[in-house]
């Protein structure tokens, strides 16, 4: 090995020494900055209230887990509900009785009553719930 | 008796000699001589925000159930309370264009060049620091206009190809804006970036005091009895401190007449309301990322505009270094370079302001 001397070996050592330390500090921190995956119980369905609580043509934000979801009763009285996060820059999306369309207020947003997004900056439709009514109570399920 | 006590502390710590040294400094007067306060002001600003932010503290706790209602503690029940919150929400927002103002003026005199490359670099991460402080701070008292300007902020780093998703999880310490953000929020607000601004603050002034202050070029070549001078001590204190009670009291005025609001609480569960806009010193990032289609070429839209700012952040802070290769028109580029950031920085925050 011409070239490498007693001096730039021990050079060589030491720096390779500083950068593992430095790598054996950092590694630990970065690792503990990301917050660990909390596994989400598997949510099969939750109720989310009785029909009567809903009129047509209105749409409420409710809890699916952590989740919200936007559950909407239509002007002809069945029920649909998309995950409520805004697909554009998550803000929360509403119903809007006066268009019969969801709206986002945050950048004008639009996805029709299937979840498509018909207007605006969002990129793609909202992931739609299943809601399944049994006797006179409403449950929202995700779609298996 | 004040005699007694300088002797009896000139005699221990030798403070002729530091006022020896003082008198020594000059500042130059010209008619560009008011933009030398700007620095001086920030300086000032920031330490109200660390005495009101201290006070806060006091009564401010952390936490989804928590952080709100004690803001509202504040500001109903502690005597003075929306005096302090008002004040320290107010001194951020003047800080900060104070902060913008002396970078501006810093960059048309040109004093960034050699031999001062270093007090522009420390200065440019200094204005970064603010923002930063801004943004933590906002969230903090937990309302709904803080809790969406949050979430569609730290969305915007999801568009970072592959490692997206993973960096906001780390911005929010989970996949939503929820009590674990307001928790790294606050640690980052009132811990880390307190410490990381007061070195490079005390960078900033080593430099710019073994330096003296940049003359204006057009002094070069000039006999020295031509060029106006005022001592720094005491002349160019006094006048600072002056200035500085004017702020205070400007502070003081906006706090009392036009107080923060707080408005409605932050619920996780309820629609956005219209409006959600960031702070008036984002405006101008957000816009342009408002404007841009939703893909360019293969690229998230929001994702080039991240790096648009990135890049030219960068080579602002650089301008130092590479502002000498121009050439013979360096000057007369530099200025327009200056005037063009400048002119959009200007027009898409007003652009933002009524969209
Ligand atoms: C050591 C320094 C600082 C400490 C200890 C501190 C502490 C705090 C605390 C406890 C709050 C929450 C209370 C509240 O929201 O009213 C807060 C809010 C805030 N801080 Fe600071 N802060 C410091 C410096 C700064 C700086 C330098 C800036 C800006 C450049 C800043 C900007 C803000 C903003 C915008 C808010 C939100 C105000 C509101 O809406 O209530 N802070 N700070
Ligand atoms: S976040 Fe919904 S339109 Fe932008």
């Amino acid at each position: 090995m011409r070239g490498v001397t007693r001096r730039s070996f021990i050079d060589w050592l030491l720096g390779l020494g500083i950068v593992g330390w430095i790598s054996s500090v950092l590694y630990p921190i970065i690792q503990y900055i990301i917050p660990p995956r909390v596994p989400e119980a598997r949510l099969s369905a939750v109720k989310v209230g009785k029909v009567d609580d809903f009129e047509p043509n209105s749409g409420r934000v409710v809890r699916f887990g952590n989740e919200p979801v936007l559950l909407i009763r239509t002007e002809f009285g069945d029920f649909k509900a998309f995950t409520a996060t805004c697909t554009h820059l998550a803000c929360i999306v509403q119903y809007r009785p006066d268009w019969k369309l969801i709206w986002c207020a945050c950048h004008n947003g639009r996805f029709d009553l299937n979840g498509i997004n018909i207007a605006g900056p969002p990129p793609r439709p909202l992931e739609p719930l299943k809601v399944v009514v049994r006797g006179d109570d409403v449950y929202v399920t995700r779609e298996a | 008796m004040w005699r007694r006590i300088y002797r009896w502390l000139d005699e221990r710590y030798q403070l002729q000699a530091l006022v020896e040294f003082m008198s020594h400094k000059y500042v130059p007067m010209h008619r560009h001589t008011i933009w030398y306060y700007f620095g001086g002001v920030s300086l000032f600003l920031f330490l109200v925000q660390v005495t009101t932010g201290i006070l806060l503290l006091m009564y401010y706790r952390v936490g989804e159930d928590a952080s709100y209602e004690s803001v509202r503690f504040i500001m109903s029940q502690v005597r003075f309370g929306w005096l302090i919150r008002s004040i320290h929400s107010w001194g951020a927002n003047l800080m900060i264009l104070t902060v913008f103002i002396h970078m501006f003026s810093v960059y048309f005199t040109r004093a960034y060049r050699k031999p001062r490359e270093l007090t522009w670099v420390s200065g440019f991460l200094l204005l970064v620091l603010a923002l930063f402080f801004g943004f933590t701070g906002y969230l903090l008292p937990w309302n709904q206009l803080a809790f969406f300007a949050t979430r569609v902020g730290t969305e915007i780093v999801g568009s970072v190809p592959a490692i997206g998703h993973e960096l906001v999880r780390i911005l929010r310490g989970g996949e939503e804006v929820s009590g674990a953000t307001l928790a790294r929020f606050f640690g980052l607000h009132v811990a880390l970036l307190p410490g990381i601004f007061t070195i490079l603050l005390t960078l900033h002034l080593l430099f710019i005091q073994r330096q003296g202050i940049a003359e204006p070029e057009s002094w070069a070549g000039r006999p020295e009895s031509e060029k106006r001078r005022m001592p720094f001590f005491p002349n160019f204190l006094l006048r600072d401190l002056l200035l500085w009670l004017i702020v205070l009291n400007v502070l003081a005025f906006l706090a009392v007449f036009y107080p923060w609001e707080l408005g409605p609480k932050a619920d996780p569960f309820a629609p956005a309301p219209p409006g959600i806009k960031p702070e008036w010193y984002f405006l101008f990032m957000y816009q342009t990322l408002k404007i841009l289609p939703a893909k360019v070429f293969f690229l998230e839209g929001e994702f080039v505009g991240v790096l648009f700012f990135t890049l030219g952040g960068l080579l602002w802070m650089t301008v130092p270094f590479w502002e000498g290769r121009l050439g013979k028109y360096r000057n007369e580029i530099a200025h327009l370079i200056g005037w063009i950031v400048l002119v959009y920085i200007a027009t898409m925050t007003l652009w933002g302001f009524r969209s």
